[in-house]
């Protein structure tokens, strides 16, 4: 049988049922959104599986969606098989105040950095992650400066004047 | 041809020579500055070409870069500075020795440029006092070289008592300097 798209979200129904809340494959990508609780579980499983073989974690990010309340931040995982070269992108939605998640750095030791990132831009907390502080901007920063209320500019800037910039 | 810089204006005489302490010493800074370059991005490749041999900074008696602050005369700022980077960039500058200049080339460097943005220092005039500033995203090396001319006009005509001014001491104290 041949090892794409189908056989992987038809393997992982079948193990994980009900923890699989959606799917779609926008562009041909297998796309899963899955029970936050069961993200060790599933990636675990995916890592470990005979055939699957989902060793490799492209990239692991956020997105803010304010208007979905109660699950505005999305959590993305990237994984890639590479003997299949099979991607799959897996989504598990949080709420943004104090959004739990477990730490994938068990499995990837590359989770750590990305994870620090997704803390430092969005807030979300990785349970069980090391060393889980800001990785990119300065340690005296209060706020996550991706989430949406945040403006893009520095506030501190008084030259600016909005007619000249259209607003 | 070898063009020698100018004396000063003084007394001439058969054997002697007699000038202002200032203009002497005030000519021999401005003729051997050594820069310190802080290049983090896109104006850096500009003063790479500036150093090199097509334009030559060297000509102009900057010719030997210092990449330790404790023997620069000049701080060349080139580069959009991230806030993280700012308390760097500060102590680059607390640890060079009097007297000492800085330039800000770009226009990243003297107002954060197109990055404005949150984690991007809106000009680096905000943590530490600038002589001269180089316009440009980014500058040609004429205009870094213009620049750094600029300041040695500066070094030439300063008076050796200003850095001990009061007016001087107090511009440091509103950057958060401390003097000793
Ligand atoms: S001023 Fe322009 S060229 Fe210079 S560092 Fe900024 S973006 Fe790059």
């Amino acid at each position: 049988m041949a090892i794409d798209n189908a056989f992987a979200k038809q393997s992982i129904q079948e193990h994980f049922g009900s923890d699989l809340l959606g799917h779609e494959e926008p562009f041909g990508l297998l796309t899963i959104e899955i029970n936050p609780e069961k993200l060790i579980d599933i990636v675990g499983w995916l890592y470990n599986h005979p055939e699957l073989k989902m060793t490799y974690l492209t990239d692991l990010c956020a997105v803010h969606y304010p208007e979905q309340s109660g699950r505005e931040i999305a959590v993305v995982y990237h994984l890639h098989s590479l003997p299949n070269n099979l991607r799959v992108r897996l989504k598990a939605f949080l709420p943004v105040a104090g959004g739990h998640i477990a730490s994938l750095t068990g499995i990837f030791s590359g989770a750590n950095w990305m994870e620090r990132e997704t803390f430092d831009f969005y807030g979300v907390q990785f349970d069980g992650h090391p060393q889980l502080k800001r990785i990119l901007n300065m340690d005296e920063m209060d706020y996550h400066p991706l989430l949406k209320q945040y403006a893009l500019e520095d506030e501190t800037r008084e030259d600016k004047d909005d007619r000249f910039f259209g607003r | 041809m070898v063009k020698l810089v100018e004396a000063p204006e003084g007394l001439e005489g058969q054997g002697f020579f007699a000038t202002s302490l200032d203009k002497v010493i005030g000519m021999a800074r401005a003729n051997s500055l050594w820069p310190l370059p802080f290049a983090t991005s896109c104006c850096g490749i500009e003063f790479m070409a500036t150093m090199a041999s097509n334009y030559d900074l060297a000509r102009f008696g900057s010719e030997r870069l210092s990449f330790s602050p404790r023997q620069a005369d000049l701080l060349m700022v080139m580069g959009t500075i991230a806030k993280k980077m700012g308390p760097v960039l500060k102590q680059v500058y607390d640890q060079m020795a009097e007297p000492k200049w800085v330039i800000s080339v770009g226009a990243c460097a003297s107002s954060g440029g197109i990055f404005d943005t949150y984690s991007v220092l809106q000009g680096i005039d905000r943590i530490i006092p600038v002589d001269v500033y180089v316009p440009g995203c980014p500058p040609r090396p004429e205009q870094i070289i213009e620049g750094v001319l600029k300041i040695q006009e500066l070094a030439r005509n300063e008076s050796l008592r200003r850095r001990n001014s009061d007016e001087y001491k107090k511009m440091l104290e509103s950057y958060h300097i401390q003097t000793s």
